[in-house]
């Protein structure tokens, strides 16, 4: 469907932010009509900066100090501020990450939409609902009549980032610019919105920028791609040869950082150190510190962004020269013996509801079930993962074993003893035997205090080490078990980087000497080649002390890399769950599969029509009668409508809730 | 010697300071609070309001020394109690006129009889006792006068600020290890990090204007006299303490409850947070006039009634003042205890408090060591915003006679006894201007000092210079 006709072209665009930082540091680029064009990277490369040059909407502080892009014959760079106005919208429509704030919550959707209809579109009168009406038909708002006159509060994440899609097609973009467009929304409806975009790709026949990190949304969607490395384009090219064969030396080490079912038992290959901050003075190569090919030449000659054949361009001396291999690191025997007669953590019908109240008096009108009768079992040694959706009531489940939030039901027996029954000092003798790491490295630590007082404080609640100069001892040979130098006990978590916070945290959970740690979305926040030290970490960890991880994540490759035995949750219930091979690669629960299926596979002959599953989860307020997941499953029938199942188990060991089902 | 005494006020001054001091020393070994104060005195304004507080404050910590002077007999002591202040501006207290009289005049502001020496009467302005009184032909020679004498005051000044600034520039000099020219050129560059320039200039123009006023006064009432005669500049000066009694003594009043109470309902929510915020909404609905009004009059009533238990006029006054702090605290309590309940609520369910639950450390021990340091920028900011808001009350309510003593010197009560004098005409200004002057002065150098601590503190604010740098790391 390309057209070789050249949309879009960008030469030797630099900009400068604050004067100092070089965000974006010599780019060209190329996008053709019609065509689907990935900008990937981790955080920090520069490559929302790159997007938003390109529209002229750079921070205050934020400069164009060279370059030129044309936009077919328009020269974008050069253009008044009033001719912008008109290419923003109009000729380049742009959607960003977040669609909870990029919407004003006090004016409905119709009213915003029609703003950017009237710029850019101007029809009389009625014309101009009728038009939104259109656009929101064509994103695929159900009942659009209905929905044009809500607010932004009364739609989900997955409908406010059709409406944005909406508004920004308002003006029949040329180019459509989808800054991270799926990243705050969960898998089943990222497959539904890259579908969405696709589709209106086939149907208007605009380009797309799509900026993401995630190399399997671009495996998914993109025709070619051109990867970012601190503010430089280090490889550029067609997708399938890219898949096929990466060329630069940071791509290839991005897809072997990459989790997978096929690397378990493995190591996975990280990429040493992390992405340099932009103010400083790179080296030559910017990639040379932390790349396993960099020779002499490497710091001698800058590489030029070269052809490589026809298609493809890369910016290395030694893009053939393959890496020096890695044998497989065998990660050991993992725990092995699961000793499925004890396990070290059991609960029995495990049930978080919280009241809504309402009224002057807060009387209970009803309860939200974020957590339903929930049964888990961790035998020592081994790793849990529990999948879910966001708002399934995952983490929740976590905090409920940890007596963070009470239980409202049923039991939590850690070592034969039921922790719903503790309370006061009990409880806090035994908090030391679980520990939790957080989503966000940076919430997780005090901001005031030192990384030394931060892993300290678990010891000193629990009254483990008195003496202050032993407890600081200790507090060095844990940091420097997960690999941060021990002389760093003074200073504060700002100055450490993401990883860098994450492997703290660790170190601050393994202080109490656990049993057990609750990992709760531990990566979510990290780049890909961050995430791989993480969960290299996580598995020696446990090989060598014996630990058992209850991992929550919605990141399946990282489930299937590290959990032995891996959960489903859907809306506070589990509904399959057994061996991680078994449920992965034969899954038999209908919500298992849409939700495997979603996942973007980071490999473009892999391509599968999405098998988008329709609509949103439902509020866990007001769960739907019978099975909670019949009114998006495609095998419904009269017995899912009126009773929950109850879970069987099959053949093979897994435990699953479904009619459908045969075994 | 002189026996000391110790008055409420006093004592709990010295504990405010001391308190600072101990701040001032906890903070130096914290990053988190020394960054922001360092932008503070980096700052030109930060820097030269910093100037202008601390002579107010010094004047203030004179004042609060307060003893039994010895009797002019020289046997035992007397039964006045007198301060630090009042015995460096004695020639300013003790020369007093019979009425009022001008800014520098020379004679009284309303004709008398004055008895000639040949005993005839004649009706005229009769000379001062003081002001002026080494002249004479104060007609021919006042002007003249004034001005060699404001002149002189000129030099002695310029002359002070010369050496200070000589004496900084030779310390940064030897600190830095560069030429004394070359560190003086930096310092009127504003190239140091400290804008030392901005200091001097402060201070310069502070130095001339109290010596040439040091000058006048020695020989003229510089701000004029008030009804009794007493010395409007002396009045103005000794205000200062009772200004900075009300803007501080309120705040330490208020804190402990508003900080435990505040972080209590937004730990705890549940009953503890219904009790809390019922107890303030409740008191934030009393006008606090009336709550005020109530207060002092029942401390009057019990004052007459147990006059005895209160041996001097001043003791009187210091309870009256120490009550005033009081009720004002109680009324003012409540906005501060609402900002740190919401900041609790949103800390409580941060990652790391949840963390340290989870490793079974006591409430207690969250509270001191992750929510109430990082309410304390919080803190912080409403002290600095409230001390201003805090001295102009003062002067309201001793205008409405609900305020401080009437014996107590304080702006409030200059107002409201010039205020009479408004419709006399020629009108009597002195008094309203110099309470005006010196109560302008410290509330304008108070706000421009809380503005730049709100920059350096607020987080918010502090997020967009770090955003900015942040979109690239």
């Amino acid at each position: 469907m390309a057209d070789d006709e050249i949309l879009l072209e960008v030469e030797g665009l630099s900009t400068r932010l604050g004067g100092t930082v070089k965000a974006v540091d010599g780019v060209d680029l190329t996008i053709r009509r019609g065509e689907t064009f990935a900008l990937l990277g981790e955080s920090g490369c520069g490559k929302s900066m790159t997007a938003l040059s390109l529209m002229r909407l750079l921070p205050s502080g934020g400069r164009i100090i060279a370059g030129a892009a044309r936009l077919g014959e328009t020269p974008l760079l050069k253009l008044s501020e009033q001719q912008m106005r008109e290419v923003r919208g109009g000729r380049i429509g742009m959607i960003f990450q977040e669609p909870m704030t990029s919407l004003n919550p006090v004016l409905t959707i119709g009213d915003q939409i029609a703003e950017a209809v009237r710029r850019h579109d101007p029809r009389p009168g009625k014309g101009v609902r009728e038009r939104v009406l259109e656009l929101l038909k064509l994103v695929h708002i159900p009942a659009p009549e209905q929905r044009i006159d809500e607010y932004p509060h009364q739609l989900s994440g997955g409908m406010k980032q059709r409406v944005m899609i909406a508004g920004a097609l308002a003006g029949r973009p040329d180019l459509l610019i989808a800054d991270e467009p799926t990243t705050a929304l969960d898998v089943t409806i990222q497959a539904q919105v890259l579908r969405l975009l696709k589709e209106l790709q086939h149907e208007t026949g605009m380009a797309i920028l799509l900026i993401t990190h995630d190399l399997g949304v671009v495996a998914e969607t993109a025709d070619r791609v051109a990867v970012m490395y601190a503010g430089e384009i280090v490889e550029t090219g067609p997708v399938a040869p890219f898949f096929g064969q990466p060329l630069h030396p940071y791509s290839r080490k991005l897809f072997q950082s990459l989790p997978n079912k096929e690397k378990r038992g493995n190591r996975l290959d990280v990429i040493e150190g992390m992405v340099p901050p932009l103010d400083q003075p790179h080296p030559r190569c910017r990639f040379s510190p932390r790349c396993p090919l960099a020779e002499g030449r490497c710091d001698r000659e800058t590489p030029q962004l070269a052809a490589h054949d026809e298609q493809r361009a890369v910016r290395c001396h030694f893009p053939d020269k393959p890496l020096p291999h890695i044998d497989a690191v065998p990660k050991g025997a993992s725990g092995a013996t699961a000793s499925a007669i004890q396990p070290l953590l059991a609960t029995h019908d495990l049930q978080v509801h919280f009241p809504i109240r309402k009224g002057i008096l807060k009387r209970t009108v009803g309860h939200v079930r974020a957590v339903d009768g929930i049964d888990l079992r961790i035998p020592t040694g081994r790793t849990l993962g529990l999948v879910g959706e966001s708002g399934c009531g995952k983490t929740t489940v976590g905090k409920g074993i940890l007596q963070l939030i009470r239980p409202t039901g049923g039991r939590v027996m850690f070592d034969d003893t039921d922790l719903t029954a503790l309370t006061g000092n009990d409880l806090r003798r035994r908090r030391g035997e679980i520990q939790i790491i957080f989503q966000d490295p940076f919430s997780s630590m005090n901001p005031r205090m030192t990384i030394g007082d931060i892993v300290a404080e678990g010891m000193v609640a629990q009254g483990m080490e008195k003496n202050r100069l032993a407890c600081e001892q200790r507090v060095k040979v844990l940091l420097e078990k997960v690999g941060i130098r021990g002389d760093t006990i003074h200073r504060y978590p700002h100055e450490f980087s993401g990883g860098q916070r994450q492997r703290i945290c660790i170190a601050r959970a393994l202080a109490v000497e656990p049993k057990l740690i609750i990992c709760d979305e531990p990566t979510s926040a990290l780049d890909v080649s961050v995430q791989a030290q993480i969960l290299n970490l996580l598995a020696d960890l446990q090989q060598e002390m014996g630990l058992s991880y209850l991992f929550i994540t919605h990141n399946i490759s990282a489930v299937s890399y590290i959990a032995h035995e891996v959960a489903v949750m859907y809306l506070g219930r589990i509904v399959e769950s057994g061996a991680t091979d078994r449920i992965l690669e034969n899954p038999r629960h209908p919500y298992t599969r849409a939700l495997l299926a979603s996942v973007p596979q980071a490999d473009p002959a892999a391509r599968h029509t999405i098998p988008a599953l329709p609509g949103d989860l439902p509020s866990p307020a007001s769960p739907p009668d019978g099975c909670h997941f019949h009114p998006r499953c495609p095998d419904a029938g009269d017995d899912c409508r009126r009773r929950y199942p109850d879970s069987r188990e099959l053949a093979d060991g897994r435990m699953v809730k479904c009619y459908r089902v045969e075994d | 010697m002189p026996e000391p005494v110790l008055l409420w006020t006093d004592l709990l001054l010295f504990v405010l300071v001391g308190g600072a001091i101990w701040f001032g020393v906890y903070a130096s070994r914290r990053e988190h609070l020394r960054a922001p104060w360092r932008q503070v005195v980096r700052s030109r304004i930060g820097i030269s309001t910093l100037t202008i507080l601390a002579f107010y404050i010094i004047v203030g910590l004179l004042d609060s020394v307060h003893f039994h002077p010895r009797a002019e007999d020289g046997n035992g002591q007397s039964g006045e109690v007198v301060s630090l202040l009042d015995e460096i501006l004695s020639p300013l207290r003790e020369r007093q006129e019979k009425t009022y009289s001008a800014p520098l005049a020379t004679h009284l502001f309303s004709k008398e009889n004055i008895t000639q020496p040949d005993g005839s009467m004649v009706r005229d302005y009769p000379r001062l006792a003081h002001g002026g009184a080494h002249l004479q032909d104060p007609a021919t020679e006042h002007g003249r006068d004034l001005l060699l004498t404001s002149l002189w005051g000129l030099f002695e000044g310029l002359l002070l600020s010369l050496a200070i600034a000589a004496l900084l520039i030779w310390r940064l000099a030897r600190g830095h290890g560069t030429g004394f020219g070359e560190m003086a050129r930096r310092v009127a560059g504003g190239r140091c990090e400290i804008p030392w320039g901005a200091f001097l200039v402060t201070l310069s123009i502070l130095l001339i204007l109290i010596a040439v006023a040091a000058e006048l006064s020695l020989k003229y009432h510089l701000l004029g006299t008030d009804k009794v005669g007493e010395d409007v500049l002396y009045q103005s000066l000794k205000s200062i303490r009772t200004g900075l009694m009300i803007g501080t003594l309120t705040t330490l009043v208020m804190l402990p409850a508003a900080i435990l109470l505040g972080i209590m309902a937004g730990y705890f929510r549940g009953w503890a947070d219904d009790v809390i915020q019922y107890l303030y909404t409740t008191l934030n609905s009393i006008p606090g006039v009336l709550l005020i009004a109530a207060a002092i009059l029942m401390l009057q009533i019990h004052m007459s009634n147990h006059a005895d238990e209160y041996a001097t006029v001043a003791e009187r006054a210091d309870l009256r003042l120490l009550f005033l702090c009081l009720i004002l605290g109680v009324t003012s309590w409540t906005g501060l205890c609402r900002l740190l309940r919401g900041e609790s609520i949103k800390l409580r369910e941060l990652d790391y408090v949840q963390a340290a639950q989870a490793f079974g450390v006591g409430h207690f021990q969250i509270i001191l060591r992750h929510i109430l340091p990082n309410v304390i920028h919080i803190v912080l900011i409403t002290v600095v915003l409230d001390f201003s808001g805090l001295v102009l009350a003062e002067a309201v309510l001793s205008y409405v006679n609900i305020g401080v003593d009437p014996t107590t010197n304080s702006w409030g009560n200059m107002i409201n006894s010039a205020r009479l004098e408004m419709a006399r005409e020629p009108i009597v200004w002195w008094s309203l201007s110099a309470a005006f002057l010196f109560m302008f002065t410290l509330v304008l150098a108070a706000n421009l000092f809380s503005d730049v601590v709100r920059d350096a503190f607020d987080p918010r604010l502090r997020g967009e210079k770090l955003a900015a740098q942040g979109e690239a790391v």
